[in-house]
């Protein structure tokens, strides 16, 4: 196989690759589940110190 | 939640995101002088004195070099060591490595500092330093690479946090670039030839300066939005989906965009003609970013009335949206004819540099200082209000001169006689362009004002924090 070759097939492995992550980041229950708690975690880090966690919003829904 | 949450506080290693911290606030204003002294010689020359080392030739390397090695990346470095310890829970891999990186990081820029006046210079722009700095900087950066992977190989989350996903981005993808566009034959201690020659040494040295711009300036500085605008807004990032996507897309495409630095030269046409439609498509992820930071914001966009540092940060991500639509218009061809080799040009990079990147730093080391040194906030709000409008004002004027003359300048190049004859000769050009360089001087000293504001804000607020740490009252705020 040739240098161009392989370069057209890498390309289409790369953009297979991305339309799975997008795939995945938008109909995976899981994911999605992650994706809150990692966005919240955040909030979550010392626990123990002084960072006031009463006024932390619980969800993006709370508007 | 499923991450264990330690019962003691976890002891961060925060002295060398200290170290940094200050000196992003004093290199940025080293900078930023040397890029309001240089401005100010484009409009009396006879500011150069007549000494080699001062000439515009020799310190403009140096103030492209100091705000983006020496100001923006101390920023990258003392903010992504702060969120991978903060995200990760857990001290950083390595405290030696890390003040390595810190003293090799300062020893690159005071050799910055001392060849480029001297003229010494391997003449690639954004690359001009020469081969032994080269190699310091390659070191420092391996350093950089294990301290942060390894923290996060460490890390006591399940979770690896999109902010670090940015800055992992651009600390990888940064030492490919150095190392491959730094390849060069020494001829002596302090003089190199590029190992590339011709058109593949100009397609090497733009795809190391666009990824420079697509990866340090933008993934990095990504990555800092991802922390500090939830953290400030107290919300969290809008769509955590669409930062994993837009992260993606923005790595594999950046990466092509480099071509649309060489329209029209010997560079083959269908390499530029890919590098502009690649360029086209990067509008999107980047506007991908730019909408989920300020998105964050929503429902809760009152804070901004109140809140300086917040509007710095939001401030920020429009000029990144309106650089990140300009920039992909620049490189459509018949548009980067009217504005290659024009101050159009430079008006978008600060537009990028003095909206975007150097507007989300200010925020985050105005949300870290009070943190990183014991205090509950800083010393004056109202200075960072007043810096916020300093800088605002500072950089609208910068770029609105920028496009007049640039447009003008574009205009005036390509005006032809009926004959076929250039309308105009190229002092002519120059002479129609005095005011708005005045114009640009004017913004770039509101700018140095208000860094010098920001200096004497944190000073005051870091000194408020060691009297209290010698009266004994700790407060625990890192």
């Amino acid at each position: 196989m040739g240098f161009g070759e392989w370069h057209g097939i890498w390309t289409i492995i790369i953009l297979v690759l991305f339309l799975a992550i997008v795939g995945w980041s938008f109909f995976s229950r899981r994911a999605k589940k992650q994706f809150d708690e990692a966005a919240n975690s955040i909030f979550e880090e010392d626990k123990a110190s002084s960072v006031k966690e009463s006024d932390k919003p619980e969800s993006k829904k709370d508007e | 939640m499923s991450q264990t949450i330690p019962q003691q506080p976890i002891e961060y290693n925060m002295k060398v995101v200290r170290q940094f911290t200050v000196m992003t606030i004093i290199w940025g204003i080293v900078g930023m002088a040397l890029g309001v002294l240089i401005a100010a010689q484009l409009v009396w020359p006879e500011l150069n004195f007549n000494t080699p080392w001062l000439t515009y030739s020799r310190l403009r390397p140096l103030h492209t070099n100091a705000v983006i090695f020496a100001f923006g990346t101390s920023a990258l470095f003392a903010t992504s060591y702060y969120v991978v310890q903060k995200t990760c829970r857990t001290r950083l891999f390595s405290d030696k490595l890390a003040a390595f990186t810190f003293w090799g990081w300062q020893a690159v820029i005071l050799s910055a500092v001392i060849t480029l006046p001297l003229g010494i210079t391997s003449t690639k722009e954004y690359a001009e330093l020469e081969w032994p700095i080269d190699i310091l900087i390659a070191v420092t950066w391996i350093a950089y690479a294990i301290v942060f992977f390894g923290t996060l190989a460490i890390r006591k989350t399940s979770h690896i946090y999109v902010a670090n996903w940015f800055y992992g981005g651009f600390i990888v993808v940064i030492a490919m670039l150095h190392i491959v566009n730094s390849m060069a034959v020494p001829v002596s201690f302090m003089k190199s030839y590029s190992m590339y020659s011709g058109a593949v040494d100009a397609m090497i040295q733009w795809w190391y300066g666009h990824n420079a711009v697509g990866f340090l300036l933008t993934a990095g500085f990504l990555g800092m939005m991802y922390y500090f605008v939830p953290k400030q807004a107290e919300r969290p990032v809008y769509s955590y989906r669409l930062s994993v996507v837009h992260f993606w897309a923005l790595i594999s495409l950046y990466i092509w965009a480099g071509p649309h630095h060489l329209h029209y030269t010997a560079l083959p046409d269908w390499t530029q003609s890919l590098g502009m439609v690649m360029s086209v498509i990067l509008f999107v992820p980047s506007w991908g970013g730019m909408i989920n930071g300020i998105m964050t914001l929503s429902g809760a966009w009152h804070k901004l009335r109140t809140d300086p540092i917040l509007r710095f940060l939001i401030v920020s991500l429009s000029f990144y949206g309106m650089s990140t639509f300009e920039g992909p218009m620049m490189a459509i061809k018949s548009v980067n004819a009217l504005s290659h080799y024009t101050d159009w040009t430079v008006g978008h990079v600060h537009s990028g540099a003095l909206g975007w990147v150097a507007m989300i730093t200010i925020g985050s080391m105005y949300y870290l200082v009070p943190r990183l040194f014991n205090q509950k906030q800083l010393h004056s709000i109202k200075l960072v209000n007043v810096h916020f409008w300093l800088h605002t004002i500072g950089v609208v004027f910068y770029i609105v001169s920028m496009w007049i003359s640039g447009v003008m300048q574009g205009l005036m190049w390509r005006a032809t006689n009926a004959d076929g004859t250039l309308t105009y000769s190229f002092v002519e050009s120059v002479q129609a362009s005095y005011p708005f360089w005045a114009g640009r001087f004017v913004g770039g000293v509101f700018i140095v004002v208000g860094m010098l504001i920001m200096a004497y804000n944190c000073y005051q607020t870091i000194q408020a924090g060691r009297r209290e740490t010698a009266a004994g009252n700790v407060v625990q705020t890192a």
